[in-house]
């Protein structure tokens, strides 16, 4: 069992309140996964050209104005650092593919949980009720997130096994379920040059996602592609740069309710995370087919599934 | 008596209605207000009264039911009165996966849709679904009659035994062993005390029977090779 919550804001007016919401969501999640939770939120996007990146440090004490000031020296530019318990989320304007590298090779003992235009993610072990708490979500305002409540079926509890997962540039991934090919999987994958940081079945998903991306696909055919390549239970929601879109698969045993009313829609494991929503009682609400993928994209105002 | 679920907590509901039928100065009607998804609610009745839910209701809902009339004004979520023995269930909303999965006796009466797996492995309940169900409904279904006035997905009735399977609209693909039957009189008889009690004015001549074919019943040897390998 997992949680999976899904926000979509089409009102601007109440996007201050989008971090208050999806908190709400995430709480009443809470029973389906005690062990860690997450969140993807899209908001505040870099300087055009520019990126920004969501790290996280095992350390406690970590001294991120130093980070600061190390990157910022480098690229001779002020780098914009938010710090949120054990994540910071570095923005400038230096390109992604420039800032990713540096990072990667000079700060190997942080973690890049996610790399984009606009997305944050933020994870941690912990009980999703004081994760909300301690990386300050309800604060939050945007136009769009995805989070997750876990409870670790396949793989160790830890803040990288937890959801979402980094899927690719301003793209991440929530899943409720288990995949039984994931071993599998993730060998061919790794062959085509994807990286894994754990075992965990749901980042093979991810994985998986990434390279059809990577090999041309839109994130619709990929996940049509997946259909045919995840043997498992799942239901995901997929965070895009603009919305964000929701697939479950053929046999459907995993729950997954939809709602949406003028001002927002929302997706969610149950109707109790729909219910903390203003009007969710007035909302159109249904069940997503199985195997049917639903998106919503505020780049072209497109609605509803394919 | 009312509760409001926003304030009195889901278990001393539940405690209330289970000692319903213990005492003779109970009341005979219980509404309950603001169920917000919750789970379990009103499961384990086992008493002739009136239970109105006002609201959603999550998991569970009106499980393993014995004699009381139960109404759910909004939709539910997996496993509407799973098991239910017997007693009515009335829902107005939508169900989702499994409602009425198992169960032996009692009337299910779901006004919207039922999603996925609508009375798996009954066993003597009757259903009746005023919209459309979703697939691998009535799986290995044994007893009882699935009543549904919309559509039926996919592999409906696999592997059913002898549960009657009614549907006004467009059939998917039937299940394995599940075949159409000639629908008789007594059958459309059968079908039209259902409908009278679920409220629902279709006539009993705009739906098809379905039911077992019977040839799982007993080993075939030409299907040696599908355990052999």
């Amino acid at each position: 069992m997992c949680g999976i919550v899904g926000l979509y804001i089409k009102n601007p007016e109440i996007e201050h309140r989008l971090g208050e919401f999806v908190s709400d969501m995430l709480r009443e999640m809470t029973d389906r996964g005690p062990d860690s939770a997450g969140l993807a939120v899209y908001r505040n996007p870099a300087p055009a050209g520019g990126a920004k990146v969501s790290l996280f440090s095992y350390d406690e004490n970590e001294d991120w104005e130093a980070r600061k000031a190390e990157i910022s020296q480098h690229f001779s530019t002020d780098f914009d650092c938010n710090v949120h318990a054990s994540h910071a989320i570095l923005t400038s304007n230096i390109s992604i593919g420039k800032v990713q590298e540096w990072i990667q090779l000079q700060w190997p003992e942080l973690r890049i949980m996610s790399i984009g235009e606009s997305i944050e993610i933020f994870k941690e072990v912990g009980n999703p009720v004081d994760i909300v708490e301690r990386f300050g979500f309800r604060d939050f305002s945007g136009q769009h997130a995805v989070a997750h409540t876990r409870m670790a079926t396949e793989s160790a509890i830890t803040t990288e096994g937890s959801h979402p997962f980094s899927t690719g540039l301003d793209l991440c991934l929530v899943h409720n379920g288990s995949l039984s090919n994931h071993n599998q999987l993730r060998r061919t994958l790794v062959r085509e040059g994807i990286d894994f940081q754990t075992e965990n079945d749901s980042e093979v998903a991810a994985g998986f996602l990434t390279w059809r991306l990577k090999q041309g696909e839109s994130v619709e055919q990929a996940l049509k592609t997946s259909i045919d390549h995840l043997d498992g239970f799942y239901t995901f929601a997929i965070g895009t740069k603009n919305g964000f879109s929701v697939l479950r698969d053929p046999i459907a045993c995993k729950p997954a309710v939809l709602a949406e009313t003028d001002d927002w829609v929302a997706m969610a494991s149950e109707y109790r995370a729909i219910a903390q929503l203003p009007n969710a009682k007035e909302a159109h609400r249904w069940e997503p087919e199985p195997g049917q993928i639903y998106s919503w994209d505020h780049s072209t105002e497109d609605a509803g599934s394919s | 008596m009312k509760f409001d679920l926003a304030v009195d907590p889901l278990r001393s509901v539940n405690n209330t209605l289970h000692e319903a039928g213990n005492s003779t100065t109970a009341p005979e009607v219980f509404d309950i207000e603001h169920p917000k998804g919750a789970h379990s609610l009103a499961v384990g009745m086992h008493s002739p009264v009136q239970v109105n839910i006002h609201g959603h209701v999550g998991y569970y809902c009106a499980g393993m039911n014995q004699l009381a009339n139960i109404r759910i004004h909004g939709n539910a979520g997996p496993g509407l009165a799973e098991n239910m023995m017997s007693g009515l269930v009335v829902l107005d909303g939508n169900a989702s996966q499994y409602a009425g999965a198992s169960g032996h006796g009692g009337l299910l009466v779901i006004r919207g849709n039922s999603s996925s797996r609508c009375g798996i492995s009954m066993k003597g309940v009757d259903i009746v679904v005023g919209g459309s169900i979703g697939h691998f409904s009535a799986f290995m279904a044994q007893k009882g009659r699935l009543v549904v006035c919309g559509d039926a997905a996919n592999d409906l009735g696999d592997s059913i035994y002898e549960a009657q399977i009614f549907v006004r609209g467009k059939v998917g693909r039937l299940g394995s062993d599940c075949v159409e039957k000639e629908m008789r009189t007594e059958h459309r008889e059968q079908l039209e005390i259902l409908l009278d009690k679920a409220e629902l004015d279709y006539s009993s001549t705009e739906f098809r029977r379905y039911g077992s074919a019977r040839k799982l019943y007993n080993f075939n040897i030409d299907n040696a090779d599908a355990i052999a390998g």
